[in-house]
């Protein structure tokens, strides 16, 4: 069956509509999943209406590339862990980008044998193909930082700026020459300049920078499919790469402003210098600075009792997989009366939002789970605070120490509590290379060990009755 | 009006409708998000069936082609089906 032009057209804007309602399913979770699907059917319409749209004649790679894509992809879906979840987003922002590069090559060839090239078609092309390759390359590398298969250390050296400047101008001048010219050399070349900027872009941004990363890709994955729109004359490409590209720089902007830093600086500045301490003798440090080291059991004796205890996760809960542990251990406690809540920071973990999945995974419920605003004023009324896994979220040196690198970032105000537990297994410093102040607060102890083990211990204190 | 200029027309009112769509999003599903806008920026699938599908396609635009199909393949069902897996661990309270 083959449909007109107006109809295709009007089966784009319904399935823009769709994808519109998708997203907005996400505003809560119950009506998240129903959005999802929305998704989906828009996602259907979308390919059929262009299948049946009359410029589709041949199916075979079109087939091919569909089954073959499409089971990738499922296997991916299903098997990947929930803390692997930014690799996976990284992955498949490189082959949006990727994938915008060669539907803009493609349409180069076809154009040029049907001789239906102009200036503006190419200066659209360069544009598709520029930002494809830059978030090809670019996620390609946050990939290989987060897989550990690169260093997640920033990379730098003098003049590092200077040269990304130059690649980006020469860039841009090739792309000009060739949508005036139509020089295939410098289309070539252009490609080849965009593929290593996006390497140099990001290769100098440190790992604890990833939630960033993660939302700037997913922001120029959107362009890229924006650019592709105005390449093809297609306006649900440019909607959909609108939105998506809207949806990563919101992200990017809501991060940043959670470690109260540019997104200049960010990109451009200097940070996440690991400074490794030793791991053997933690204690000892400890002792050595002042710091409380706590037994499992003195934390179990204040949390059996308490009216309310709050969890702060971070990464380090994601990496001991202490999640489930987690779980078993609020059911004990809330079988004893216990109030027991999670306090989300929005940079916790490797991406946006990274702890609510981690935690849902285990079967939390979602109302236990609060963000930082919402928790922050009940923890003067708190009787433990439990950090698992985090470190620069709850320093109050980004309050009171205007000298700290950290100094203005909005922190989760676990000190406020009666009593402040951390699960630490050494005495090394978060991302930023900054003391925590808390560690030497009068109310706080440090529990030294592997946060899931450490867990599992006070599960089992707790199952033989405590104390 | 030039095709052009339509389409920048479509494109900042779409930035308009993106922007308040996402502040809408609650944080606690904003990796689900992230998963959601991989699914639907496979969008760019519908430009790989353009010029895999065309007539007068070479066979060298068609192997391009298909690789660009794969690759938006890949996103449009991995993206969809993370997500829904995701999104099903989000329970309420038992009661």
């Amino acid at each position: 069956m083959e449909i007109s032009a107006n109809t295709q057209a009007i089966a784009y804007l319904v399935s823009a509509v769709l994808f519109i309602f998708a997203l907005k399913g996400l505003t809560h979770p119950s009506s998240a999943r129903r959005g999802n699907y929305y998704g989906m059917a828009g996602m259907v319409l979308a390919v059929l209406a262009t299948l049946s749209g009359g410029e589709v004649q041949s199916y075979g790679f079109i087939i091919a590339g569909i089954v073959a894509g499409g089971f990738i992809g499922a296997v991916l879906a299903s098997r990947v862990a929930m803390t692997d979840m930014p690799q996976l987003v990284a992955a498949l922002h490189s082959f949006v980008g990727m994938a915008a590069v060669l539907v803009a090559i493609g349409t180069f060839i076809n154009r040029a044998a049907s001789d239906t090239l102009n200036a503006v078609l190419m200066g659209e092309l360069s544009a598709g193909i520029v930002i494809g390759a830059i978030t090809f390359t670019g996620s390609v590398v946050a990939f290989g930082k987060l897989q550990g298969l690169i260093s997640g250390q920033p990379v730098r050296f003098t003049g590092q700026h200077t040269l990304n400047a130059l690649i980006a101008i020469a860039t841009v001048l090739l792309a000009v020459h060739f949508a005036l010219t139509g020089a295939i050399w410098s289309l070539v070349l252009m490609t080849l300049l965009a593929f290593i900027l996006g390497l140099t872009l990001i290769i100098p941004i440190g790992g604890a920078d990833m939630p960033v990363i993660i939302s700037m890709l997913n922001s120029y994955s959107g362009w890229a499919a924006a650019a592709t729109g105005f390449t093809l004359g297609n306006n649900l490409l440019i909607i959909v790469g609108a939105l998506v590209g809207f949806s990563g720089a919101i992200l990017s902007f809501i991060m940043c402003k959670a470690m109260n830093r540019s997104i200049i600086n960010v990109v451009f500045g200097g940070f996440g210098s690991e400074s490794g301490g030793g791991e053997s003798s933690a204690g000892a440090v400890a002792a050595e600075k002042g710091v409380k080291s706590a037994a499992v059991e003195d934390a179990i004796y204040w949390m059996e009792d308490a009216n309310r205890v709050i969890i702060i996760p971070g990464y380090g809960m994601a990496v001991a997989q202490a999640q489930h542990a987690l779980k078993e251990m609020m059911e004990l406690l809330e079988a004893r009366g216990v109030e027991m809540k999670f306090a989300i920071h929005p940079v916790a973990g490797r991406m946006p939002g990274h702890m609510n999945v981690l935690l849902a995974e285990a079967d939390i419920p979602y109302e236990n789970v609060l963000e930082m605003d919402e928790i922050n004023s009940e923890f003067p009324s708190t009787d433990v605070a439990l950090v698992v896994g985090a470190n620069d979220v709850v320093n109050p040196a980004a309050k009171e120490d205007s000298s700290s690198p950290i100094y203005g970032m909005p922190i989760i105000e676990a000190g406020k509590a009666r009593q402040v537990y951390f699960l630490k297994r050494s005495m090394r410093p978060g991302y930023s290379g900054v003391d925590n102040l808390l560690f030497y607060q009068d109310n706080t102890s440090l529990i030294f060990g592997d946060a899931k083990e450490t867990i599992e211990k006070m599960v089992t204190a707790l199952k033989g009755g405590g104390h | 009006m030039p095709e052009t200029l339509i389409a920048l027309y479509v494109f900042v009112l779409a930035c308009f409708i993106g922007y308040w769509v996402i502040w809408g999003v609650t944080p606690s599903l904003h990796t689900p998000l992230v998963a959601l806008t991989n699914a639907i920026s496979g969008i760019v699938i519908v430009g790989a069936l353009l010029v895999t599908g065309l007539q007068e396609a070479s066979f060298t635009a068609e192997i391009i082609g298909f690789f660009a199909v794969l690759l938006a393949s890949i996103n449009v069902f991995g993206g969809f089906l993370v997500t829904n897996r995701m999104l099903s661990m989000f329970k309420k309270k038992k009661r």
